[in-house]
């Protein structure tokens, strides 16, 4: 008899726990099914922050954390909730989730805290969160909708990362301020990147970078939207099956 | 004065979406025509101005420590400021069905999705944060909902045009959204201008 129930495990082997198609969850929504460049969420409450690297960075990873934690919940209360209060039921999870992150910041990086101020709530009304219950997690198993969301909130941080390296880079010549791995390439030096400048002076390579001066239209909010226009450029010109019709 | 002075800082260069991004999706998606984007704008506009003071009133009389209840009960803020917008969208929904059944077919899904549109919350949040008293907020309320409506009145009209241009396929619909909005923020900003504080300061 034993040996029967485990060959019944063996048969059940195609649903493994990380498969391909849970791959596909992960790694679809960095691409193809980018949530800001295709599926226009989450335009909304983090833009603002781009400015920098480093707060993009800590809102990308608190997205990726309620995005992920939201779903699953969410997905082990789905045959539960009754239809018509799903949104409020939703909403009451993002918004103890990111209570959670922002008293977590604010015992441990009160300095985050207060540059992010408002954005961190805005987590709540991020789309990319409610949208992804609404389309995948509501219909799906727990162990799925949390791989989706934590796909999708990767997806998020990665263009979040990108526009924030090209406006910080350009608009202020540093990069990762605030964060010990600080940076400043163009204009005021702290002692680790004058010691690099200085020896790059001496050989010769300082004065590449001389001529330049901060572009400060990368500073404007304006910025953002051009950078993910062309992004969005970018993507569909190499694939032209993104192209929206209307 | 102090009141004037906020509805124009909310409304023109300080304007919600095209200076903080806030109410993107929305703006992105129903800007599509002028008619649903003028719908959403009004809609836009009431929720505000009627949401922000009632949220000042909760986190002034039942959040804060002079409040009713006398402790600092700061932490539930995100769970009640989202409950009071959620309910008053759905009455926002149950008149404009009554009133206008086309704008209501016609708003569809994103009628609902105004709880999720930042610029509420987001207002809200701003109000807290720069410590606006209730008149101030009332101001605000109502210059970042008129701000939001003359943003996507304009990207809309845009977008209406821009569909006889010859714009490259791939930049077609969102990708020309989005540089469009860029545009109309560097625009808006040239209004800083009339801000009346700058010319007191000096």
């Amino acid at each position: 008899m034993a040996e029967t129930t485990v060959q019944d495990v063996v048969v059940k082997e195609p649903t493994l726990p990380f498969g391909k198609k849970e791959k596909k969850l992960l790694t679809d929504p960095l691409t193809d099914n980018n949530p800001i460049t295709i599926q226009v969420l989450g335009i909304c409450s983090a833009l603002a922050v781009t400015t920098q690297v480093f707060p993009s960075l800590v809102i990308s990873v608190a997205v990726v954390f309620v995005c992920a934690f939201s779903s699953l919940f969410t997905s082990l209360l789905r045959n539960n909730i009754p239809k018509q209060v799903r949104m409020i039921v939703q909403l009451v999870i993002i918004a103890t989730l990111v209570t959670v992150v922002e008293l977590v910041l604010k015992a441990f990086s009160f300095e985050v805290y207060k540059q992010l101020s408002v954005f961190i709530g805005l987590i709540i009304t991020n789309c990319i969160v409610m949208g992804r219950l609404e389309a995948f997690a509501l219909a799906n198993k727990p162990w799925r909708s949390f791989l989706d969301g934590i796909g999708n909130g990767l997806g998020y941080g990665l263009i979040l990362i990108a526009v924030a390296f090209f406006r910080e880079l350009f608009g202020k010549g540093t990069l990762f301020t605030g964060s010990p791995a600080e940076l400043n390439i163009i204009g005021k030096s702290n002692e680790a990147t004058s010691f690099m400048i200085n020896t790059a002076a001496e050989s010769g390579i300082g004065s590449w970078f001389s001529w330049y001066s901060n572009n400060n239209l990368m500073v404007l909010p304006a910025a953002a939207m051009f950078l993910i226009g062309i992004f969005i450029w970018i993507q569909r010109s190499r694939n032209p099956k993104l192209v929206d019709i209307s | 004065m102090e009141f004037f002075n906020i509805f124009m800082k909310s409304a023109f260069y300080e304007n919600m979406v095209l200076a903080y991004f806030l109410g993107m999706c929305s703006f992105l998606a129903v800007s599509k025509t002028v008619k649903t984007a003028f719908g959403l704008g009004l809609a836009v506009i009431f929720v505000l101005a009627v949401t922000m003071p009632v949220n000042w009133l909760i986190n002034e009389y039942l959040l804060g420590e002079n409040g009713i209840f006398g402790t600092d009960l700061t932490f539930l803020r995100f769970i009640l400021f989202i409950g009071v917008i959620a309910s008053m969208v759905q009455l926002v929904e149950m008149v404009i069905e009554k009133v206008s059944p086309s704008l209501y077919n016609s708003l569809g899904i994103f009628l609902p999705l105004i709880t999720v549109n930042c610029a509420i919350l987001g207002g809200s949040l701003f109000m807290v944060s720069r410590e606006y008293n209730l008149s101030e907020t009332v101001a605000f309320g109502l210059g970042g909902g008129f701000g939001w409506f003359l943003a996507i009145i304009a990207l809309a009209a845009i977008r209406e045009k821009i569909r006889y241009s010859n714009v490259p396929p791939a930049l077609r619909g969102l990708g020309m959204a989005f540089i469009l909005t860029g545009l109309m923020g560097m625009a808006f900003l040239s209004l800083m201008g009339i801000d009346p504080s700058i010319y007191v300061a000096k």
